[in-house]
């Protein structure tokens, strides 16, 4: 309304710079494509979501009485697999990495953008598929596909299911390659492996996943689908063929994948606690370092999940020992944050408090981690409700706590507003307080001996149940709340700066939005990463 | 990538504008493939590590099922095979020497080395087929073990099923580079596609050199002593 706001949004952005949808469906713009992935992630939790509001109601009450043991199967499969596959696994990676790499790292793309763009339309494409899976009436084999339930017995959506999956692994595989190249190549000058803000070293380490992981997820899946339509019997025991080595290909992927839906979080919880710590991220090298190990100890612990499926002893000590070894890179991250903390002058804004959520919740998920690496804990809580809790605590409270904290930190630079921060707050909070209270009791009714995959339980069971379930509902306002604000500020927000919270970093030096070229001229970076010592003016947004 | 002047660089034909010069996309083309091969390397993996593991336990089935393919198709097809990739190389070379006619040439020929792999590859296939030799219900074989036998089959089927497959895409994208080349879209200063494609279809071949000996070489000195 006044003359002076009018040039702010006059300046021209890669939001404003073309209009209709023809601009955003064709579009190879890197930010514009992670816009589209935000959406269709976003609708995609929220079916996920709905799926793990049914689960819960279901185990309110002892008795199956909401729905069949069929449509429970059905539920938690799909529940699962629309989680793993479709949010979780690109959430932070294609949507935040897919902004913020190329701007990070000083360029104007990523190294192929047309390929970006295609490994979109190969997730939009699985989704489709995913989508004809839920419709035509689900698919209950659980979601890691175990044969031979999935290649024998099961009359579901088997295959339609895996050739989703399969699917949307390539555009997994596109992602990773795009950001592998782009961070080899595409680095401004003075620009040094030394100096990348760690968030682009995890997306690195995330990359290398991708890549290596998720071929052999795809042959997997490929395997079972040809066995299930041309009886090939490369599962069958009734050929010799084993079974075992289905869990084996599986979880070479997944276990590492499991790593993808952790390390670009912890790419977004370094950049939050230098900046509202407003110091530099001690041990750099060590964090950067820390990430690499993840990835690569990520594939020598897969059959960890497998120690009561009939692996040999002297095979489950070795996974049980590496599975041990991952906890020192994790060690070394959560020191080092803490320490990132001590003197420094931290500020407790929105996206902060989900970055202490995930650090504190991140650390339950780990240490429960070592217990059930442990092969005799193991064989007590194998497919009960305490595995539930600990990956929950780590793809729940780590990942989804982190992508959110990101989504605040970096909306201002997305959307070019500022989101309400009381509101912000109070949906962290809801959030914290909402997934302890639903997944803390499923340690404790795990370790009781309740398991997992069942839609009927002992009465004795209930109240922890009925905790449980109470959590949901809160968890489910404090995610609703976000989506809710998010929305009315891209209308109602206040104008953002180009650095609101003083932050380090080349993203925060271009303006908000950035131009579709990101930079007028491509910088030059003579400084490391982190300099918050020679940055000294504290900007409105976080006092 | 400093040292280069973007004014200069952005007149190159080809040059994208998100790279600084020629130099660098070229790169990063050639470093992307690279990295496609790998995760090609993965998937295949997957099904080399299977044989591997039931070779090892059912190696006297495994011996057996090898006996059923068709050495001298397999043998011809190997060669086939291999002149497409030398085909291929010479067209990548005459692609960075900028001679179009030689490029269009040797990449069609390419395409019909790869055309005949694929008929050769489907008599064998129909032959396997009319012989009972598909895993599943018309499976038939009369010696001992045949379950394991037909778990061999079933890798056969997989593993060259999915090698057809990239030989066929290899064949779609080597159709493609033809036109741009005949367009006249290469030449000394820019031909990274013709290469990258070259990459690709050197992939192929290398796998099938390992096929080959895996399925149907087992142990030919058995069979004659």
């Amino acid at each position: 309304m006044t003359t002076a706001a009018v040039p702010m949004r006059e300046r021209e952005n890669y939001l404003n710079q073309e209009y209709g949808i023809k601009s955003w469906l064709l579009t190879t713009d890197h930010k514009r494509i992670a816009l589209l992935y935000l959406l269709s992630i976003t609708f995609f939790f929220f079916i996920g979501g709905f799926f793990a509001l049914l689960i819960r109601l279901e185990l309110l009450t002892p008795a199956g009485d909401l729905v069949q043991a069929d449509t429970y199967n059905k539920l938690f499969t799909m529940h699962g697999q629309v989680m793993v596959f479709f949010f979780l696994i690109p959430a932070v990676p294609a949507v935040l990495g897919n902004f913020l790499i190329p701007i990070m790292i000083g360029a104007k793309d990523l190294a192929f953008p047309r390929v970006n763009l295609l490994s979109w339309y190969i997730f939009i494409l699985g989704s489709a598929l995913m989508l004809y899976t839920i419709l035509n009436g689900g698919v209950d084999t659980g979601w890691t596909f175990y044969t031979p339930l999935s290649t024998e017995f099961l009359t579901t959506n088997v295959v339609a299911a895996a050739m989703a999956i399969f699917v949307v692994g390539f555009s997994s595989i596109l992602t990773g390659l795009n950001f592998i190249v782009t961070i080899h190549r595409l680095r401004a000058p003075g620009m040094t492996w030394s100096r990348l803000p760690l968030f682009v070293w995890a997306n690195y380490a995330t990359s290398i996943i991708f890549v290596l992981g998720t071929p052999v997820l795809a042959i997997s899946l490929a395997l079972v689908g040809l066995e299930r339509m041309f009886h090939l019997g490369i599962f069958d025991p009734r050929l010799g063929g084993d079974p075992l080595l289905f869990q084996h290909l599986f979880w070479f992927y997944s276990h590492p994948a499991v790593y993808v839906m952790i390390l670009p979080g912890m790419g977004v919880v370094s950049e939050i606690v230098a900046c509202f710590s407003h110091k530099r991220l001690f041990g750099y090298r060590f964090m950067a370092l820390a990430l690499i190990a993840i990835a690569v100890l990520g594939f020598l612990v897969w059959a960890h999940h497998m120690f009561v499926a009939g692996i040999s002893l002297y095979a489950a000590l070795i996974f049980s020992f590496f599975s041990y070894m991952v906890a020192i890179p994790s060690a070394i991250k959560v020191f080092n944050w803490t320490a990132t903390l001590y003197k420094g002058s931290i500020s407790y804004t929105t996206p902060m408090l989900y970055a202490f959520g995930f650090i504190g919740l991140f650390t339950m998920g780990g240490m429960t981690g070592l217990f059930v690496a442990a092969l005799g804990v193991d064989v007590h809580v194998t497919d009960t409700y305490f595995i539930i809790a600990h990956f929950h605590y780590i793809m729940v409270g780590g990942m989804v706590m982190a992508y959110l904290g990101g989504m605040h930190f970096w909306w201002p630079k997305i959307s070019g507003r500022m989101y309400p921060e009381g509101w912000g707050k109070l949906a962290a909070l809801l959030i914290f307080i909402g997934f302890n209270l639903t997944f803390f009791p499923q340690f404790i009714l795990g370790y009781m001996g309740m398991p997992r995959r069942y839609w009927q339980y002992s009465p004795e069971f209930q109240v922890l149940n009925v905790l449980s379930t109470a959590g949901a509902s809160i968890l489910a306002v404090g995610y609703l709340l976000p989506m809710v604000y998010f929305l009315w500020s891209m209308r109602y927000g206040k104008i953002a700066d180009d650095n609101p919270w003083g932050a380090a970093g080349l993203e925060w030096m271009t303006t908000s939005p950035p131009t579709t070229s990101n930079f007028d001229e491509i910088p030059t970076v003579t400084w490391e990463a982190y300099n918050y010592d020679q940055l000294t003016e504290v900007p409105v947004e976080r006092q | 990538m400093s040292d280069s002047s973007p004014t200069l660089a952005a007149h190159q034909p080809g040059l994208q504008h998100h790279f600084a010069t020629m130099e660098q996309q070229t790169d990063a083309s050639v470093m992307g493939m690279w990295v496609f091969l790998v995760t090609e390397i993965m998937f295949f993996g997957g099904m080399f590590v299977g044989y591997m593991i039931y070779r090892y336990m059912y190696y006297g089935p495994w011996l057996e099922g090898s006996q059923h393919m068709d050495f001298w198709w397999g043998t011809i097809n190997t060669a086939v095979l291999l002149c497409s990739s030398l085909t291929m190389a010479l067209g990548v070379r005459a692609s960075q020497l900028g001679q179009r006619r030689m490029l269009v040439t040797f990449l069609l020929i390419t395409i019909l080395f790869g055309l005949g792999f694929l008929g050769i590859k489907s008599i064998e296939y129909h032959g396997h087929w009319v012989d009972g030799q598909f895993p599943g219900a018309n499976f038939r074989f009369s010696g001992p073990n045949p379950a394991q036998v037909e778990l061999f089959f079933s890798f056969y089927w997989a593993m060259t099923g999915f090698h057809a497959l990239h030989v066929l895409i290899g064949i779609g994208l080597v159709t493609y580079v033809v036109y741009r080349s005949w367009k006249g879209a290469y030449g000394p200063d820019y031909h990274n596609p013709v290469e990258n494609v070259g990459l690709y279809w050197h992939f192929v071949d290398i796998v099938w050199i390992y096929l080959y000996p895996l399925l149907y070489l087992i142990s030919h000195k058995h069979l004659s002593g």
